[in-house]
């Protein structure tokens, strides 16, 4: 593309808004968005602002040079407040795709003499274009991984709440997989329940998780050391006969660690190391 | 030089750690304590760690010296008051104290020794063991 075409484009730039907006209304799928035709034009006009601006005749071949990244900026901003507004990608994407209608025509009132030209100054601009488009959809994949990732960390933090059970009893029960991340919090928050509760006893729940292999055992076998290292004991709860027949299997050595089937059988042996006692109450007769 | 003190109650000793150990005072320590379980008789060796923040392999090591050197002269020693961070580093270390017993807080650590005692105490019949 050479530089009198871009400066032709730029001077025509009324023409082409006019042209993008009105064939955008008569679009089957503006029925569907719901931004007046007010908010529309005022979109469109800064977009093709910013994209004429940024174009040159060397960067239109050159998607990574510097001097248009105003452009994806401006692209990456109108993406998600659209995406923010509703729209799906396909409707923000399909609205940056109709730009090509507008500016073929103008090219064609350009260089429309000469057809091997307008043949391939079409086709760098519609790369070009396709590009932002490109940039349109890898903007909105990128905010929605960023919501899983913060969805992510919320649940790794929710999935393990530290439960009073009695005085100087904490639980924590773990819910999926151990894995090294997720057993830090485990850690981290157990260790600080210990602390805050003064609890001598800490029981790790682990019916909710559904294997034990060797690196989960091994991360098992490092929290309850910590615990130790308090001061506290830690029963593990929770061990489905699998889970058993896995641990055996690995050859995994669980024989210093206080283990239990149920939660009700780890309280038990709690009570009994601290030496409580529950027992039925008589009932008073209240019609004696 | 600075030191840490050794406070003496009844059978048992105490040292409070209030300030960061380096590792010649971590020396100078594990020196004194001993000197002191041998001078004073003592049974048992608390030492409160809740002021520290940050312990190294070193620190971690010194701790499991002073608790061997105390098991050899019949003294037990019990670490209190280690914070969670504390707890999950000397872990990644692969220090697990394993020579030492632990205890929330000195309160604890106190009643653990004072439990531990009576069962060697009550077999033997000795005229000071009437406090315990």
């Amino acid at each position: 593309m050479t530089i009198a075409i871009v400066e032709s484009l730029r001077t025509k730039q009324d023409q082409i808004l006019d042209n993008w907006v009105n064939q955008r209304e008569l679009a089957d799928d503006f029925q569907g968005n719901f931004n007046s035709s007010d908010d529309l034009k005022a979109q469109s006009s800064e977009l093709l602002d910013v994209l004429l601006k940024a174009i040159t005749a060397e960067n239109i071949t050159d998607i990574y040079s510097v001097d248009l990244e105003p452009l994806f900026d401006f692209i990456s901003g109108l993406t998600l407040s659209r995406a923010k507004q509703g729209f799906s990608p396909r409707e923000t994407a399909t609205y940056i795709f109709s730009l090509k209608d507008a500016l073929f025509k103008a090219l064609a009132e350009i260089v429309g003499d000469n057809p091997r030209e307008l043949y391939d100054v079409t086709l760098e601009l519609s790369k070009f274009i396709d590009n932002i488009g490109i940039i349109s959809f890898e903007t909105f994949i990128k905010g929605r991984e960023e919501v899983i990732l913060s969805q992510a960390d919320e649940m790794a933090e929710l999935s393990t709440p530290v439960i009073k059970v009695w005085d100087g009893i904490i639980a924590m029960p773990i819910i999926g997989t151990l894995d090294s991340a997720r057993t830090q919090v485990v850690m981290e928050n157990l260790l600080q329940g210990i602390v805050e509760n003064e609890s001598s006893i800490a029981i790790l729940d682990i019916s909710g998780v559904p294997a034990v292999d060797s690196l989960v055992a091994q991360h098992l076998i490092k929290t309850v050391n910590a615990i130790r290292l308090l001061g506290a004991d830690c029963i593990i709860s929770g061990i489905r006969p699998e889970i058993a027949q896995t641990v055996v299997h690995l050859g995994i050595d669980l024989s210093k660690m206080v283990t239990k089937a149920t939660l009700a059988g780890a309280l038990k042996f709690a009570f009994g190391t601290l030496q409580l006692e529950v027992k039925r109450m008589q009932k008073e007769k209240l019609n004696p | 030089m600075e030191r840490i003190p050794i406070l003496k109650m009844g059978k048992f000793l105490l040292v409070t750690i209030q300030v960061d150990l380096y590792d010649r005072l971590a020396l100078t320590l594990e020196e004194d304590l001993i000197q002191m379980v041998h001078k004073t008789g003592a049974r048992g060796v608390l030492i409160d760690i809740s002021a520290l923040s940050i312990v190294d392999s070193f620190m971690g090591k010194i701790i499991g010296n002073i608790a061997a050197m105390s098991s050899i002269l019949d003294a037990e020693t019990v670490v209190v008051g280690m914070q969670p961070a504390v707890a999950i580093t000397l872990i990644e270390l692969g220090l697990p104290l394993s020579g030492v017993h632990t205890a929330l807080n000195v309160e604890r650590g106190m009643a653990l020794l004072a439990a531990r005692m009576p069962d060697e105490t009550d077999d033997i019949d000795v005229d000071d063991n009437d406090e315990y």
